[in-house]
């Protein structure tokens, strides 16, 4: 389903015209609205009607997430304070939080992207949408309720935390779509069991799942305990929100809202662009914001992008391949590691759960991985001999992936911290700073 | 003719064990036998107890990682050499014994042994003349 033809389909020369007039306008606004832009534009030697479209857009300064900070709270803002009616925050990874601030246009963009979103995802004015991202600061909750709204869905506005409470509600009023982050859906599902509830018993048929880095394997598993399609939403505050980009039905990569985000995959070291199909780093121009309209964003998430069509009929440029962020890399011993890689190698091992904690320090100036696996009852054998078989085998398996060694720990069930939202899967105790 | 043993998954930390001890007499559960195989990192504690399937449920419960698993209870005579003849017969039937441990009630001896062919170990004792635990024996006595 599609909801807006028109902006989704669009033949990509006219998107780009759109495009190139929208990006005009951006950087007239940002020249005159916003000191820390004008200064920026200033110092590269930048005048606004030099900029004629977006093949221009590898000249223009980047904006950082530092940048935020230093601004903090409203310095990127391109209005007075009496335009925005919403403001919401994400938490900062180091210190202060990122702040978002939205007019009542940017609100009713955001509402637009999310109906997108949803449609794509095969959800209608006939579902029961079930919220379980957090209402508040974070732009999860009432980013969905809103696009969920305007497509005349039944919101269920149940935010995050109370999860028997949750379960019940599901259940009671038929929920049959199920909106939270991934790590959350397999918390749900886990719960579900330990109150004997069938999962076959509720009538949810999509999940709109997002907010943190998942896996395929990680997928397969929730579609398998929740019996639903799980669909990958992609957004942050920086930028709008959930529904920057989401997934269609064909599941080939997630459609970006081009005609709001203009989205380039850069070099994260050079910040040039690299070709479609090439891992970089994804930036982002919220072309049609008022609010905070951020020039080329960096998101810190590595990933691939194409622009061909996809089966669906969308025109919009598709991100492919999620590979983690340039900034949750850690470099153990020399060698790059992404937490999703070792997520991949639990999954792949069937009898282990995605419920695990790596945790890096240095000790001696040797780097040390610990891997904490818990232990579920599927394989938990009274033998000694299979349970030290089963954590030789996870250290093989990480070590052929990873190229370091690992220790392995098992622990037991529900012993590694899982907040209702997002999964802390690193504990890096190394001080590499000051 | 074989026994159902509980046995749980365990972190080597301080308080775990009481964590279970705790959970079985608060729903009343008598333990027969007890044994415990650690390792640097974790343990299995095994047991024998008079009501398996409550205690099952109360620790799977409490979140713990349990499981039963079949078991042969040897009655032996509770003097010199009465363990050492009854293996005899077991080494001889070429039976690998994966774990065992003992334990003394009223003025009789048993052993629990988890071997590689459980059935084949029950046959042997059996046709040896010993006698092998039923399951529920121990309540009785």
């Amino acid at each position: 389903m599609i909801w807006n033809e028109h902006a989704e389909c669009m033949d990509r020369e006219q998107l780009l015209r759109l495009q190139n007039e929208r990006l005009r306008n951006m950087v007239s606004r940002l020249y005159y609205n916003v000191p820390f832009y004008r200064k920026k534009f200033q110092e590269a030697g930048i005048n606004p009607g030099d900029i004629t479209g977006i093949d221009q857009l590898k000249d223009l300064p980047t904006t950082k997430k530092q940048d935020l900070r230093d601004n903090y709270p409203f310095g990127l803002f391109a209005v007075p304070q009496s335009e925005i009616v919403r403001l919401h925050a994400s938490s900062g990874t180091t210190g202060k939080p990122t702040v978002g601030g939205y007019t009542r246009a940017d609100l009713r963009t955001w509402s637009e992207v999310v109906a997108r979103s949803l449609y794509a995802a095969g959800v209608d004015k006939n579902d029961i949408v079930h919220v379980s991202y957090g209402y508040g600061l974070f732009t999860g909750g009432l980013g969905i309720h809103q696009g969920a709204q305007k497509i005349g869905a039944t919101v269920i506005p149940a935010s995050g935390g109370n999860t028997k409470k949750q379960i019940q509600i599901m259940h009671d009023f038929g929920s049959t779509v199920l909106a939270c982050t991934p790590s959350y859906a397999l918390y749900l599902a886990d719960t579900m069991k330990e109150m004997g509830m069938d999962p076959s018993e509720l009538k949810l048929r999509r999940g709109i799942f997002g907010a943190e880095p998942w896996t395929e394997e990680m997928r397969k598993e929730i579609e398998a305990k929740l019996h639903l399609k799980a669909m990958d939403i992609y957004g942050l505050t920086e930028v709008m929100g959930p529904g920057v980009a989401m997934e269609c039905e064909h599941q080939q990569g997630l459609h970006i809202f081009e005609d709001h985000f203009i989205p380039e995959i850069v070099d994260p070291v050079t910040l040039q662009p690299v070709p479609y199909g090439q891992v970089g780093e994804l930036v982002f121009s919220a072309v049609t914001k008022e609010g905070m309209p951020l020039l080329r964003y960096r998101t810190r998430d590595l990933t691939t992008m194409t622009i061909e069509k996809c089966t669906c009929g969308r025109t919009l440029a598709r991100l492919t391949k999620f590979l983690g962020r340039s900034d949750d890399m850690l470099i153990i011993r020399g060698v790059n590691v992404f937490p999703s890689q070792i997520e991949s190698v639990l999954l792949e091992m069937s009898e282990t759960e995605p419920h695990y904690q790596l945790i890096v320090d240095r000790i001696n100036n040797l780097d040390i991985l610990e891997i904490c696996v818990e232990v579920n009852e599927a394989f938990f054998s009274d033998e000694i001999r299979q349970m030290e078989g089963l954590a030789k085998k996870i250290k093989a398996n990480i070590e052929s992936v990873l190229g370091i060694s690992a220790k392995i720990k098992l622990v037991e069930p529900k012993t590694i911290e899982r907040s209702e939202g997002k999964a802390k899967r690193v504990i890096d105790r190394r001080k590499l700073i000051d | 003719m074989l026994l159902k043993q509980l046995s749980v998954f365990l972190e080597n930390r301080p308080g775990r064990i009481t964590q279970v001890t705790k959970v079985l007499d608060e729903i009343g559960v008598n333990i027969s036998a007890f044994s415990i195989a650690d390792t640097s990192d974790f343990g299995i504690l095994r047991m024998i107890v008079d009501n398996i399937d409550a205690a099952l449920q109360a620790l799977k419960a409490q979140g713990f990682s349990v499981r039963t698993t079949q078991v042969v209870g040897l009655v032996v005579p509770h003097q010199p050499g009465g363990m050492h003849q009854a293996l005899e017969h077991v080494d001889k039937a070429g039976i690998e014994i994966e774990y065992m441990y003992a334990f003394a009630y009223n003025s009789k001896a048993a052993v629990i042994i988890k071997a590689d062919d459980t059935l084949k170990l029950v046959n042997v004792l059996t046709e040896s003349g010993y006698h092998v635990l039923q399951e529920g024996e121990l309540m009785h006595e």
